[in-house]
């Protein structure tokens, strides 16, 4: 096996992994403080992209645009929760389901009646359309690196906030004692439109730079928050922390498989047999390591501390 | 009081009856005229809800041309969603059939979705026009009298590229495709024509979003020419991953089904100059095909696609036979007999049916290009095949 490969795929796992945990962080806190499932948070990410689109589109500034989709899906994610999720936190994890299945559909044809129902077109910025020699003969995609760099800025950052503010000492309170945390006067309610807030716009960053590489259309977050569910349980509900070893795990494995196993099958199989197996197997991979999670470790594998 | 009170009651007696006769006879005036139902299935949300939208466009531009009648009676049109599952196909068949009791089922964009819609329709008796998907099992073994397609079986457009790239002399290419029914379908007809070396077959998971993975292994293999089958949304993120990888430039690109009106507008120059093989384009000249696109683009504003052409064939493939058999949705032995004369303008021209009841017909080699008004656009470039026939035609036992 060429190992330049190894090293280049290894990059792209980064890469998807760096990509899921943008969306994971801010899933795994709304689970984890608010108990609350939510199955629109793909729709918050679509939105970021539908916004960060346009505004590239009609400003021609990259970084203006991530700046105001950021901000915009901040601020209508607050208004999703005030609106509608404040409601579902008492409630049954089978009501939150179905509302927050309403929000998808409902974000899927606003999208749909506002840009029409066809991919919107983007490019990568132009600054960032070249590449970068990683090493030497691994010529990376220059966007792809940036996305990884500001992944991994993101995770330094929220690990800041979350272990070194206030802010940070009341989401890890909450995320263990939610009823105590009530009682000693803080007000929750803000607390969690806050964080209701900054988990969309992760989703929102997620998706705005997601737009120039994947296809900016109508349903596009759905694909991907299987996959961020299978991060969340993974990495352990609640936590940052694991969210970030989840993603990349889950990254490295689903890329890697999807490189490595026919051609590794086909050493033991043969090739025609591997032709089959091989794609097969390689989808259901990270399924397969979320079901041996669960069975060595159902907490996850850094689940947040829980009185 | 009173009195009112009683004047009232009488009064409602009296509209109740008239109500019950106007009901009756209402009920007598629909017996009358019973329309043609029609249920379409196809993918109208998520990220192949697009398709599904072509689709349903041009089943409504098929409609208004025949003044929203089908063989001269009243239509009705149930669309379905299948959400590009086949358990949803069924489920969505089942009720049209049993529920809605349509007369024809029609639609289907995705080859697994259609093994499991084509089987519960015919077996209910009711005709079946595909104006998608087209496996070879339905083509071959699994032929039924009942089950028609206005598009093709999936291996003819790949063959055509296969020759084509045959023809060019070219040599150690990469094959890839999603992983289901039709994405095998495509790469065995390709290699039905091309005799070249197949550096590799590469199958991903159908909905994929991200390809760097199997570029950097295509890449690595460092073939001459790719060959690659991917509808939709994912030919958007396929085309758009390729030229950002930087291999535009450096491996020539050849495709079925992956550059086409759903995805020129979204990946502009990124698909510039490349080439695919097909039956229909915009641009192919005949009558029904500018009357067609012309109002489509009146009406709808955007450019057709090949689905929204076989979908409107579709209703006026239904239109015929509902006609032949002068509104006698009964005589299904009628309606297929007339079917089978193709006896409509057709979008891609004249054309007949196969035993198998696919197209025989011409496949063009297209390249995207510049436009007039510079926006990118399909062009045909010439002729790859003349009437052609599908490889499975024989394996179907019908006669007729």
């Amino acid at each position: 096996m060429n190992w330049l490969l190894v090293v280049e795929q290894c990059l792209n796992g980064l890469q998807f992994g760096v990509m899921l945990f943008l969306m994971a962080a801010g899933l795994t806190l709304v689970f984890g403080i608010m108990n609350l499932v939510n199955l629109a948070h793909g729709s918050l990410y679509m939105v970021g992209a539908y916004l960060a689109t346009a505004a590239f589109n009609r400003t021609g500034s990259f970084l203006a645009a991530v700046a105001f989709a950021l901000t915009a899906t901040l601020a209508i994610g607050m208004l999703v929760e005030v609106i509608a999720l404040r409601t579902l936190y008492e409630r049954d994890h089978l009501d939150q389901v179905l509302a927050t299945f309403g929000l998808i559909l409902f974000f899927n044809e606003a999208v749909a009646i506002v840009w029409g129902r066809a991919a919107l077109f983007t490019a990568v910025p132009r600054a960032l359309s070249g590449h970068l020699q990683v090493l030497p003969g691994i010529p990376y995609p220059a966007y792809r690196a940036v996305i990884i760099l500001v992944g991994l800025a993101v995770a330094l950052l929220l690990y800041v906030v979350v272990s070194r503010t206030r802010l940070g000492m009341l989401i890890r309170a909450g995320a263990s004692n939610r009823t105590m945390v009530g009682a000693l006067g803080v007000n929750i309610r803000l607390l969690y439109t806050v964080v209701f807030g900054f988990g969309a716009a992760l989703a929102a960053l997620g998706g705005a730079m997601a737009g120039p590489i994947y296809s900016v259309l109508p349903g596009m977050g759905e694909e991907i928050l299987i996959q961020v569910f299978v991060v969340i349980v993974i990495g352990g509900i609640g936590s940052i922390r694991g969210a970030l070893v989840g993603a990349v795990v889950v990254g490295m494995v689903d890329t890697l498989g999807r490189a490595f196993l026919k051609p590794m099958l086909s050493t033991v199989l043969g090739p025609s047999a591997a032709d089959n197996a091989g794609p097969a197997l390689a989808s259901m991979l990270i399924y397969i390591l979320m079901a041996a999670v669960l069975f060595f470790r159902p907490q996850g594998l850094f689940p947040a501390v829980r009185s | 009081m009173r009195r009112t009170k009683e004047v009232t009651v009488r009064q409602l007696r009296i509209v109740l009856v008239l109500l019950l006769i106007v009901g009756l006879f209402a009920g007598q005036a629909v017996l009358a005229a019973e329309p043609v139902k029609i249920g379409f299935i196809t993918s109208l949300s998520g990220p192949a809800g697009i398709i599904g939208k072509h689709m349903k466009d041009s089943v409504e531009l098929a409609l208004e041309h025949l003044g929203r009648k089908v063989g001269g009676l009243d239509v009705e049109v149930i669309y379905g969603d299948d959400q590009r599952k086949p358990d949803v196909g069924k489920q969505l068949a089942d009720e049209m059939l049993k529920k809605h009791k349509v007369n024809f089922v029609s639609g289907i964009i995705w080859s697994n979705v259609m093994l499991a819609v084509a089987p519960t329709v015919t077996g209910a008796g009711t005709i079946m026009v595909g104006t998608n998907a087209g496996p070879h099992e339905l083509a071959g073994k699994m032929c039924s009298e009942l089950y028609f397609t206005t598009s093709w079986q999936n291996d003819q457009t790949p063959e055509a590229m296969g020759k084509y790239m045959q023809d060019q002399g070219l040599t150690d290419v990469y094959a890839m495709a999603p992983n289901y029914a039709a994405g095998k379908d495509m790469v065995s007809g390709f290699k039905r024509y091309f005799k070249g070396r197949v550096v590799d077959e590469v199958y991903t998971k159908l909905g994929q979003q991200d390809y760097q993975a199997e570029i950097s292994q295509l890449r690595g293999k460092n073939p001459k020419a790719v060959f690659v089958f991917y509808p939709g949304d994912m030919g958007i993120q396929f085309l758009k991953q390729y030229a950002q990888a930087g291999l535009r430039e450096q491996i020539p690109l050849y495709s079925v089904y992956t550059v086409d009106e759903i995805s020129l507008p979204a990946v502009g120059e990124a698909a510039l100059g490349n080439y695919e093989t097909r039956y229909w384009s915009p641009d192919l000249k005949n009558e029904a095909n500018a009357k067609y696109v012309g109002d489509f683009k009146k009406k709808f504003g955007y450019t057709p696609s090949f689905y929204g052409a076989q979908s409107y064939d579709g209703i006026l493939l239904i239109d015929s036979a509902v006609r032949a058999v002068r509104g006698d949705l009964g005589n299904k032995k009628g309606m297929v007999a007339a079917m089978r004369k193709a006896d409509f303008r057709s979008t891609r021209g004249k054309f007949s049916f196969n035993v198998n009841h696919t197209p025989i017909q011409n496949f063009y080699l297209l390249r995207a290009v510049k436009g007039a008004g510079g926006d990118m656009e399909m062009q045909i470039q010439k002729t790859v095949f003349e009437n052609h026939k599908d490889a499975y035609y024989q394996e179907c036992p019908m006669k007729w």
